[in-house]
């Protein structure tokens, strides 16, 4: 049976892994490969790296990283941030990354999507949409959540899949780094909206958490970062619940 | 070991020297075809679409070049489904060494792709030494190679397929033993020392 998966995301600023609250304070969580490799030990399902350096030669560093990533890890990751064009997922995918996830590049330019899976398949494009609630309606906001846009994000979500996108990352903002659970709902819509897997990422504070947004918010994979980097939850444990919980994970 | 890796135009096949680096092999990527048939190995990988990579398998004569290989073969993914005899991708005639069709799942209910981690039921072989009944291993895919007399590991997702397909030296696996933790690496050594 196809099990729901579970994926540590890991943002990287400067080489080193960091987390905050809603985008901002952020806080150090040591070093990226280290603690990719922890988390395949433990069970990980698959890894997401977000790289959120602003500096001139972040391509450089971010293909060296993903190249030491790609050497000492035996399960899928992707990797995300400013990736703007067929040429930086080209470096990217050459340096070992099996996944690319794009974002605010995309919504300025949905051909990206189209180019990207034309070239390299869409099992390796996962398009991350950022969303927020206004007045009751999910739109999707971009560059990091501080630009919103007026892009409804079910409809988003169905033009990217129709687009080529082979995987939706959904980060609701309004959830990000709060721990009080995943944005049921919005995921629940999306999901059952397209039919290319969904991961939910946003909120998670809880074991609870994680298996309400497989049941009610029928998510294909969840994501988290700072609970699983500091410990407060661990994935073999979670693992271990969910599947008290009749929910299917890879043991 | 003088393992290679076929070089078609099949998306990202990094992921797979990358696997067999982390096993101490380097692979060399290739498409002449004397030193694919001298390798001790061949690995036929990929991820795409199955017209189009037959087409250029034609071209560069790779389609004969597979067939008459007399060295232990391992198809990944695309590379299992182009060892079958048609897929329904784009009504494609595939190398026919596996009597077996490759058909789209389909379904209301269901995600497709498929993606993710489902357990595989090997019958004892070679290939699955030391792996054990419902072994997790990572799959991304919409089309599926039916059961038939050549399976050797069935896995169940909408209905059941042949996750992994064997005859004579022709090995082929739907998953991702490259991607698949401990179980793939395992199944990988094993592949290396046929």
């Amino acid at each position: 049976m196809l099990t729901k998966r579970i994926i540590p995301c890991l943002d990287i600023k400067d080489g080193q892994t960091v987390k905050g609250t809603n985008f901002v304070n952020l806080r150090h969580a040591g070093d990226p490969v280290e603690l990719a490799v922890r988390y395949c030990e433990e069970g990980a399902d698959e890894l997401v790296f977000l790289d959120i350096t602003a500096t001139v030669d972040k391509r450089k560093t971010l293909a060296e990283l993903v190249k030491k990533i790609a050497t000492h890890i035996n399960i899928p990751f992707t990797v995300g941030g400013g990736i703007n064009s067929v040429e930086d997922v080209s470096v990217l995918l050459e340096n070992g990354a099996d996944k690319i996830s794009i974002n605010t590049a995309a919504v300025r330019n949905p051909q990206l999507i189209n180019d990207l899976s034309a070239t390299f398949g869409s099992q390796c494009v996962v398009l991350a949409v950022d969303v927020k609630n206004f007045d009751g309606v999910w739109k999707v906001v971009t560059h990091g959540g501080r630009t919103p846009t007026e892009l409804i994000a079910t409809e988003w979500a169905k033009k990217a899949e129709d687009l080529g996108a082979g995987e939706i990352l959904l980060t609701s903002m309004d959830h990000d780094g709060t721990k009080n659970g995943f944005a049921i709902e919005i995921t629940k819509e999306i999901s059952t909206s397209v039919s290319i897997p969904v991961i939910a990422s946003g909120g998670a504070g809880s074991m609870e958490h994680f298996s309400e947004v497989f049941t009610i918010g029928q998510a294909d994979a969840a994501l988290a970062a700072s609970i699983f980097h500091f410990r407060e939850i661990e994935i073999g444990e979670l693992k271990a619940y969910l599947k008290k919980q009749n929910i299917s994970v890879r043991a | 070991m003088d393992v290679k890796i076929i070089k078609y135009n099949a998306g990202n096949i990094q992921s797979v020297i990358f696997a067999l680096k982390r096993i101490g092999v380097e692979a060399e990527v290739t498409d002449d075809l004397e030193k694919i048939l001298s390798a001790d190995k061949i690995i036929f990988p990929g991820v795409g679409e199955a017209s189009s990579a037959m087409k250029y398998l034609k071209q560069r004569k790779l389609d004969e070049a597979i067939k008459s290989a007399k060295q232990p073969l391992l198809g990944i993914c695309l590379g299992l489904q182009l060892l079958c005899k048609n897929s329904e991708e784009n009504n494609t005639e595939c190398l026919g060494i596996f009597d077996t069709e490759v058909k789209r799942f389909r379904s209301n209910d269901f995600k497709i792709p498929q993606i993710g981690w489902n357990n595989i039921e090997p019958i004892p072989n070679e290939l699955f030494k030391g792996i054990v009944k419902n072994s997790y291993c990572y799959f991304v895919h919409s089309y599926f190679a039916e059961i038939g007399e050549h399976t050797i590991a069935k896995t169940n997702y909408i209905n059941d397929f042949s996750s992994a397909l064997k005859k004579d030296n022709f090995y082929g696996v739907q998953f991702h033993p490259e991607k698949s933790a401990e179980t793939g690496e395992k199944i990988l050594k094993n592949f290396l020392e046929l």
